[in-house]
C-alpha cells in the first residue's frame, strides 16, 4: 500500500504495486484531471510531475514514485509558474475540447521552470510528446510566451 | 446536406406552474407548445428551478444558459450564450452553461431532420435566431416585472450587463432580484431583436469562452471522469474483424485479477460489435482482465478483406459509368473537343476519427429505466435507438449532458454503437445478478480498431481545357461507401445518392459549360464508416481543389487568378480567396529559403456548410525530401461573426486536424484485421509539424453559419498544390507522407 505525497498531501492507496500512477490518481484518489489517452506514453495527456518532473503516469507504476512529489493539474496553482501557465491558458483561450489541456500545462510549466524563456524550437522539444487533436498548438505555444513574460 | 431555415418557433411557457413555485424564471421556446411533457425534476425549496429549455435564472443572479448542443470543443457553449445574452443584456460574468436534457420537441435541429443533434456545423445557423428570441423575451419580463414593482412605464427602463433600470427614479434591480416576479409575467408572443449595430457581445472580438476554468484545473467533467457510487468499470474484447462473433471464452485467467468482478459476454447487433467485456472495480483491473481473456472467435459471419482489395475494387468501378449525381451540358462531347484533357485518380484512404478521449459511456440500468452519463452528439437519435433496444418509451431514457473530449463526428453514429453496447454489458452484467452502474471504457487500440471510419474513397477524374487553357468538361466519378444508407438518415438520400458522398463536387462553383458527377456506392464493403470532421468535403475538397489547380498549371496561368477568373458568379468563393490570397502577399514572390531547400505555395478555396475557406499553405523542402509546412493564411466567410476567437481558433484547429490527415492518416486494413491501433502508427499532427497560422474573417452580414468543419477542407488541397510548387511533383494520394522526391 504506497504512500504518495499528492499535492502535498500524503495519500495511502490501497493498490497493486503494477497499478499506473495514472489510474491511482484518477480512480483510487479520485483525482480525474489527470487523464488517459493513449497507456503508452505516446500522447502526454497523462503528464504529472514527480519531483518536479513531467512524467507520464500512464506508464509509471504508482509504486515506483512513492516518497516523491507529485503535482498533478489539480495542484499546479499552487506553483507561481504554474498559476501563469493556467492564466496564460485562459487568457489567450487555448482549450477546445481541453481533454488533453491539462497534460499540456502540466509539460509547459515543466518547461518553464528549467527554461524561463524558451524560444519556439524549445518549446518543439518540450511539447511534441503531448497530443491535442483539436491542434490548439499555435495558442498554446503562443501561451507559453505569454506565460514566460507574465514571469520575467 | 440541406439546411433549411428553421420554422420561427412559437414561445411558450415550458412549464408556467413552475414559474409561481420558486424564485426563479424559467423560459422555453419550443417548434411545439405540446412540449409542456417536457418532465422536470421538482426543484428544493427556495432553490433556483430545474433545468428547463433554454435559459433559468436564479435568485442567485446566475442565468444558467441550457445548451442543446454537446460542446466538443467548438466552442458552441459559448456561441449559444453569447446570442442568449446578448438580446438578454446579461453581464457575460453571470453567464453558465448546462447541456440540455434530451427532447426534440424542444431541441430539435431542422438541419439535421429534426433530431436532437450537433452536426453539419449547423449550431449557430440553427440558433442564431431562437437563441436570441429567448434572451429577448426573457429580458422583456424581466422588464415588466421591475415596471410592475417600480410603478413606472416599462419604455422608461433600460437593461445594461444584467442591471435593470429606471433612471428617471434612479431604481436598479439585478436579474436575480427580479427572477421571481418576472416569472409572473406573460411571455410575450413577440419580442424585436436588436439590429446589429447594438450589438455588445455579438462579434466582439474576444469574450473568454465559458469553459475556460474548468477546462484548465482539472475540474471539466468528461465521461471519462465520471463516477457513480458502487460503479464498475467494462473493457471489452472486441473481434479483431467487424462482424465476428464469440465462439468460445475462457473467463477464469480475468476473473483472477484483483478487483474484476464479473465477465459477461454481448451478443452484439447490426452495428454495434459482439464481444466480451471484464467488469472491476477500477479500470486498470478492467483492463488487466481484459488483457488476460482468451476469446476465440467466430470469424464466419466476418468481413475478411484488406484495403488493397477494396482499392482495387474501387479502382475497377471507376472504370464504369456510375449514378448520375449532377450534370449539364455535354460533358463526353466537350472532352473529344478539348485541347488537352487531365485524367487522373485521386484517393483517400479509412481514417480514425482518434478523439483524446476514448469513446465511453456511463450506464445505469434499470427495469424500466435507463440512464446515461455521455458527450451526447445525438441526443433524441441514440435516445430512441436505446429505447428500442430496451423496449422501453424513450422518456424512460434519460441522457445526462457531459464534455467531450473531441468526437470529430465520432459520438454522433446513426446506430449509437457503443452505447448500444455499454447498455448490452450492463443488460449481461444484470443477467449474473449484477445491479451496478457500468461504464463501458475503450482503450486507445479499441477505438482506433473499433470502426465507424472516414470511407476510403477513389475519385476518377477528367478535365478539358480548350486551346487557352479554360476548362470546358468536368468529369468526376466518385467510389466510396454511402454512410447515410441504411440508417435513419437514408430519407435524405435522392434516387441513390448519398449528399455525403458528392458534397463539394456535385456543387463545384467553377463556371465550366460541361460538367458531371457520377457516383459508385459499393454494398458489399462491410467496414462500419461515419462522419468525420467535414465529411464528404475530406476527400471532394481534396481532389477538386488539386485539380483546378493541375489545370491553372497546364495552362501556365497563376492558380489563384485562374481561379477567380472562374468565380464570376460565385462572390463569396471569390472574395474569401482574394483575401487569402492578399493577406498571404500572394502578388510577391515567395521568399527563398535556406541553401539547399525549395519552397513553394499553394492555395484552396472550399465551400462547406455553407461557409466558405481560402487557405495559403507555405511549404519548405529540404533536400533530402522532407518538408515543413511554415506558415498557412486563411481567410473565412462564415456570415455574421458571432465569436470572432472561436472562429480563429476552429480555423487553426481544422487546419491543424486537416493536416494531420494531410501529412499521416490512414487506417489499412489486411485480411479484415484494421493494421493500426495507438499513435505510434496512427500519428496526427504534434507541436513541431504545426505551422503558423493567421486567419482573417470576411466581413459579412449573411445569416450565420458553422465554423466546426469548414476549416478542414482546403488545408490537404493547398498543402498538396504547395508540394507541386516547390518540387514539379503532383501527389494525389492521401496521405501525402513526410517526404517528397523529385
Amino acid at each position: 500500500m504506497p504512500t504518495l505525497d499528492i499535492n502535498g498531501k500524503p495519500t495511502s492507496l490501497d493498490i497493486p504495486d503494477d497499478m499506473p500512477l495514472l489510474w491511482a490518481l484518477r480512480d483510487v484518489a479520485n483525482l480525474t484531471g489527470t487523464k488517459y489517452g493513449c497507456g503508452m506514453a505516446l500522447c502526454g495527456a497523462c503528464t504529472v510531475h514527480a519531483d518536479g518532473n513531467a512524467i507520464r503516469s500512464c506508464v509509471t507504476p504508482a509504486s515506483a514514485v512513492a516518497g516523491q512529489k507529485i503535482t498533478t493539474i489539480e495542484g499546479v496553482a499552487a506553483d507561481r509558474v504554474g498559476a501563469a501557465v493556467q492564466q496564460a491558458w485562459r487568457d489567450l483561450d487555448v482549450a477546445q475540447c481541453g481533454y488533453c489541456q491539462s497534460g499540456q500545462i502540466m509539460s509547459a510549466t515543466a518547461l518553464l521552470r528549467q527554461n524561463a524563456k524558451p524560444s519556439d524550437e524549445d518549446i518543439d522539444a518540450a511539447m511534441s510528446g503531448n497530443v491535442c487533436r483539436c491542434a490548439t498548438y499555435v495558442r498554446i505555444r503562443a501561451a507559453i510566451h505569454h506565460a514566460a513574460a507574465a514571469l520575467a | 446536406m440541406d439546411t433549411p431555415y428553421f420554422p420561427a418557433p412559437a414561445l411558450v411557457n415550458v412549464s408556467r406552474r413552475r414559474f409561481v413555485q420558486g424564485a426563479g424564471l424559467v423560459l422555453g421556446l419550443a417548434l411545439n407548445p405540446a412540449a409542456s411533457r417536457f418532465a422536470v425534476a421538482a426543484p428544493a425549496a427556495g432553490a433556483a428551478f430545474a433545468p428547463n429549455a433554454f435559459l433559468r435564472i436564479g435568485a442567485d443572479n446566475q442565468v444558467v444558459v441550457l445548451a442543446k448542443h454537446l460542446e466538443m470543443g467548438q466552442g458552441v457553449y459559448t456561441g449559444l450564450a453569447t446570442l442568449l445574452a446578448e438580446e438578454l443584456d446579461a453581464d457575460w460574468r453571470q453567464i453558465r452553461v448546462e447541456g440540455a436534457p434530451a427532447d426534440n420537441k424542444l431541441y430539435g435541429n431542422a438541419s439535421l431532420g429534426g433530431i436532437q443533434g450537433t452536426g453539419g456545423s449547423t449550431a449557430m445557423f440553427d440558433s442564431y435566431e431562437p437563441m436570441r428570441r429567448a434572451g429577448a423575451a426573457a429580458r422583456a419580463m424581466l422588464v415588466a416585472a421591475a415596471a410592475q414593482q417600480w410603478k413606472v412605464p416599462a419604455d422608461g427602463i433600460t437593461v445594461s450587463e444584467g442591471v435593470v433600470r429606471h433612471a428617471a427614479s434612479k431604481r436598479e434591480a439585478t436579474f436575480g432580484q427580479l427572477a421571481a416576479a418576472a416569472a409572473r409575467q406573460p411571455v410575450p408572443s413577440e419580442v424585436v431583436l436588436k439590429q446589429p449595430a447594438a450589438f455588445k457581445l455579438i462579434g466582439k472580438d474576444r469574450l473568454p469562452r465559458t469553459d475556460a476554468h474548468a477546462k484548465t484545473d482539472g475540474t471539466a467533467m468528461f465521461t471519462q471522469d465520471i463516477k457513480l457510487p458502487g460503479m464498475l468499470v467494462a473493457v471489452a474484447a472486441h473481434p479483431p474483424r467487424f462482424g465476428a462473433k464469440v465462439r468460445h471464452f475462457d473467463p477464469a485467467p480475468a476473473r483472477a485479477v484483483p478487483g474484476v468482478k464479473a465477465v459477461v459476454e454481448f451478443p452484439g447487433t447490426d452495428s454495434s460489435p459482439a464481444g466480451v467485456a471484464v467488469l472491476a472495480t477500477n479500470t486498470w483491473a478492467a483492463r488487466t482482465g481484459r488483457d488476460a481473456l482468451q476469446v476465440e472467435w467466430d470469424n464466419a459471419p466476418a468481413y475478411g478483406k484488406g484495403s488493397d482489395e477494396i482499392l482495387a475494387q474501387y479502382r475497377e468501378a471507376a472504370g464504369k459509368p456510375g449514378k448520375v449525381a449532377a450534370t449539364k451540358g455535354d460533358v463526353e462531347a466537350a472532352l473529344k473537343q478539348a485541347a488537352k484533357v487531365i485524367e487522373a485518380d485521386y484517393e483517400v484512404p479509412y481514417l480514425a476519427h482518434a478523439a483524446m478521449e476514448p469513446l465511453n459511456c456511463l450506464v445505469r440500468l434499470g427495469d424500466k429505466h435507463c440512464e446515461i452519463w455521455n458527450g451526447e452528439q445525438f441526443q433524441t437519435a441514440d435516445q430512441g435507438t436505446l429505447a428500442k433496444l430496451l423496449g422501453l418509451p424513450p422518456e424512460n431514457i434519460q441522457l445526462n449532458q457531459l464534455y467531450s473530449g473531441g468526437s470529430f463526428g465520432r459520438r454522433a453514429n446513426p446506430h449509437a454503437d457503443y452505447l448500444v453496447e455499454a447498455v448490452s454489458i450492463a443488460q449481461a452484467a444484470r443477467k449474473q445478478g449484477i445491479d451496478a452502474p457500468v461504464k463501458l471504457v475503450y482503450t486507445r487500440e479499441d477505438d482506433t480498431r473499433g470502426g465507424y471510419y472516414r470511407p476510403l474513397n477513389v475519385h476518377r477524374v477528367r478535365l478539358g481545357l480548350d486551346a487557352a487553357g479554360k476548362p470546358v468538361a468536368w468529369h468526376a466519378r466518385l467510389v466510396g461507401q454511402s454512410i447515410m444508407a441504411g440508417t435513419m438518415f437514408a430519407g435524405m438520400m435522392k434516387d441513390g445518392i448519398d449528399p455525403t458522398s458528392v458534397e463539394g463536387q456535385a456543387d463545384l462553383p467553377y463556371e465550366i459549360a460541361n460538367l458531371q458527377v457520377e457516383l459508385h456506392t459499393p454494398e458489399d464493403v462491410r467496414v462500419p464508416i461515419q462522419w468525420f470532421r467535414s465529411v464528404g468535403h475530406t476527400h471532394t475538397g481534396f481532389s477538386s481543389e488539386s485539380l483546378i489547380d493541375e489545370a491553372a498549371a497546364a495552362a501556365g496561368q497563376d492558380p489563384v487568378a485562374y481561379r477567380v477568373q472562374l468565380l464570376a458568379s460565385h462572390p463569396r468563393h471569390r472574395k474569401t480567396l482574394e483575401l487569402a490570397a492578399e493577406r498571404a502577399g500572394w502578388s510577391q514572390p515567395l521568399a527563398a529559403g535556406p541553401q539547399g531547400t525549395r519552397r513553394g505555395r499553394g492555395v484552396a478555396v472550399h465551400e462547406s456548410f455553407g461557409s466558405f475557406v481560402a487557405q495559403v499553405a507555405e511549404v519548405t523542402v529540404a533536400a533530402d525530401g522532407t518538408y515543413k509546412v511554415d506558415r498557412v493564411v486563411c481567410a473565412v466567410d462564415c456570415g455574421v461573426a458571432i465569436n470572432p476567437d472561436v472562429i480563429r481558433a476552429q480555423m487553426e484547429g481544422g487546419i491543424g486536424f486537416g493536416l494531420a490527415t494531410a501529412l499521416h492518416g490512414a487506417i489499412t486494413l489486411k485480411d479484415g484485421e484494421v493494421q493500426q491501433s495507438n499513435f505510434h502508427d496512427y500519428p496526427v499532427l504534434r507541436m513541431n509539424e504545426m505551422p503558423t497560422v493567421e486567419v482573417h474573417i470576411v466581413p459579412s452580414a449573411e445569416h450565420p453559419t458553422g465554423v466546426g468543419e469548414p476549416g478542414v477542407p482546403p488545408v490537404a488541397p493547398a498543402l498538396a498544390n504547395a508540394l507541386f510548387n516547390a518540387t514539379g511533383k503532383r501527389i494525389r494520394t492521401l496521405p501525402l507522407g513526410t517526404t517528397v522526391a523529385a
